[in-house]
């Protein structure tokens, strides 16, 4: 395959079909392509963490794979987990616990913490600071969102 | 910040991407998990051609454990690496170097051979490679290759891979249960290339050292193994003077440079202090071995 290739993908459930120039970033293809403008892109190569995706149900960075990888794949953005109106339950805890300021590397955070919350113990605050390890905040100093996420995984063993 | 323009082909099998690799003349590049590839990219470090996904060949994603020997695929991600049991019993000295590897995100998609391929002088899975005295599995057009991981590393990101060269698997020695293994890395933030790090294997015999293996990351172009700092602990009781005679070996040895986050002196001092800590915690680790 060379030159402009055709993928489809699932995005937030939804299918999408485009043509794309191989060198097109996942991160700029949602946020260009599909005006899926909630991904940021921050230091565009996998620093910062304010592209997390999902894809295929894991944490990635957008910036750092090709829209033309992700053919065939499942992907979901910080538009899947909730609205103003219907805050999901990551937005909800940041909510609570002021985990955000200006708001810029929160999709990632709350990308991050979808895929710890599913696939990591997080059993105590050290492993809760690993897990966002890989994610800069330049507003908060992690506390609040240490706290956020501590509440999540408090709830997280409850039934709904 | 966007990688100049390059074909692209998702590769169906080891010979597609190795014909592939050949095609392009010398100016192709593989991609596994891209997590050092796409920065490279990105800054325009690396501007391939050709950039050939090998993300959907079937049968490069196996673990293996046969005769001694720990088999790793190409598409082995660093989260498999990390929860494989099989690694944490067999080759500990591994899973423990996995907790330093990046962050839990990167590696989702960053693989092991991929890392090694890389060869960066300050990652941990070139040194674990080297350590476990690796052997790297490689296939082009025309016929595969054992390359072993001493020959593998020529300088920082320099390898002994040939432009139509895929790695298929990387191969290292598992560990006994009574063999002691230690790791030891310092970093400036937990998950950042380390400033340094040792990581040691040794067996005990009749109360003394026996094949003491020591490879060193961050102090030099590459990883390097410490064959001065091995000759002083084979066959010695592993006491202080012993390890005191083996840390001031790998000083002697190891070159380092300076840079913004640490001196030359520092790190020389630094990789010096990590040896002695991981190999004592490795001779407490060490099991007697039972005579024949």
């Amino acid at each position: 395959m060379t030159g402009r290739a055709d993928i489809t993908l699932s995005v937030n459930g939804q299918s999408y079909t485009r043509r794309v120039d191989p060198r097109l970033l996942l991160s700029d293809f949602l946020r260009h392509e599909l005006g899926l403008t909630g991904t940021h892109v921050g230091c565009e190569h996998g620093v910062c963490g304010a592209c997390t995706i999902l894809l295929d149900g894991r944490s990635a960075r957008s910036c750092l794979m090709l829209a033309v990888q992700a053919h065939g794949a499942e992907v979901e953005t910080i538009e899947g987990q909730g609205t103003v109106a219907a805050l999901g339950p990551i937005q909800q805890a940041f909510r609570e616990h002021h985990a955000l300021q200006c708001g810029f590397c929160t999709p990632g955070f709350v990308m991050t913490i979808l895929d710890m919350l599913r696939h990591h113990d997080l059993g105590d605050d050290a492993a809760i600071r690993e897990a966002l390890s890989g994610n800069i905040c330049r507003c908060t100093g992690y506390e609040h969102i240490v706290n956020a996420v501590r509440a999540l995984v408090r709830e997280r063993g409850k039934p709904a | 910040m966007k990688p100049a323009p390059f074909d692209y082909l998702r590769a169906e099998s080891v010979a597609h991407a190795v014909q592939s690799l050949a095609d392009a003349g010398g100016d192709g590049k593989v991609i596994a998990g891209g997590q050092s590839l796409m920065p490279m990219m990105n800054f325009r470090l690396v501007k391939p051609s050709l950039l050939v996904d090998i993300n959907h060949i079937p049968d490069l994603a196996g673990i293996r454990q046969q005769g001694g020997r720990l088999g790793i695929g190409a598409l082995v991600r660093h989260r498999t690496t990390a929860a494989d049991p099989v690694i944490a019993r067999h080759v500990p000295v591994l899973h423990a170097a996995m907790r330093h590897v990046a962050h839990l995100t990167v590696r989702n998609r960053g693989t092991f051979c991929g890392s090694v391929c890389h060869a960066d002088p300050a990652a941990e899975m070139p040194m674990i490679a080297l350590l476990l005295d690796g052997t790297v599995q490689t296939a082009t057009p025309r016929g595969g290759r054992r390359l072993p991981a001493r020959d593998f590393f020529l300088g920082p990101l320099m390898t002994a891979l040939e432009p139509d060269e895929l790695v298929t698997e990387i191969e290292m020695d598992t560990l006994p249960a009574d063999t002691g293994w230690g790791f030891e890395e310092f970093a400036r933030r937990h998950g950042d290339y380390a400033l340094a790090a040792v990581a040691v294997t040794v067996d005990r015999q009749d109360g003394r050292a026996a094949g003491p293996r020591i490879a060193v990351m961050g102090v030099g172009d590459r990883p390097m193994r410490m064959p001065e700092a091995e000759a002083a602990l084979d066959g010695s009781d592993m006491g202080e003077a012993a390890i005191d005679a083996a840390v001031e070996a790998l000083r002697a040895t190891i070159a380092p440079n300076a840079d913004l986050h640490a001196s030359a002196d520092y790190r020389r001092h630094l990789a010096g202090v990590l040896a002695g800590r991981a190999l004592r915690g490795a001779w407490t680790r060490a099991r007697e071995r039972l005579a024949a």
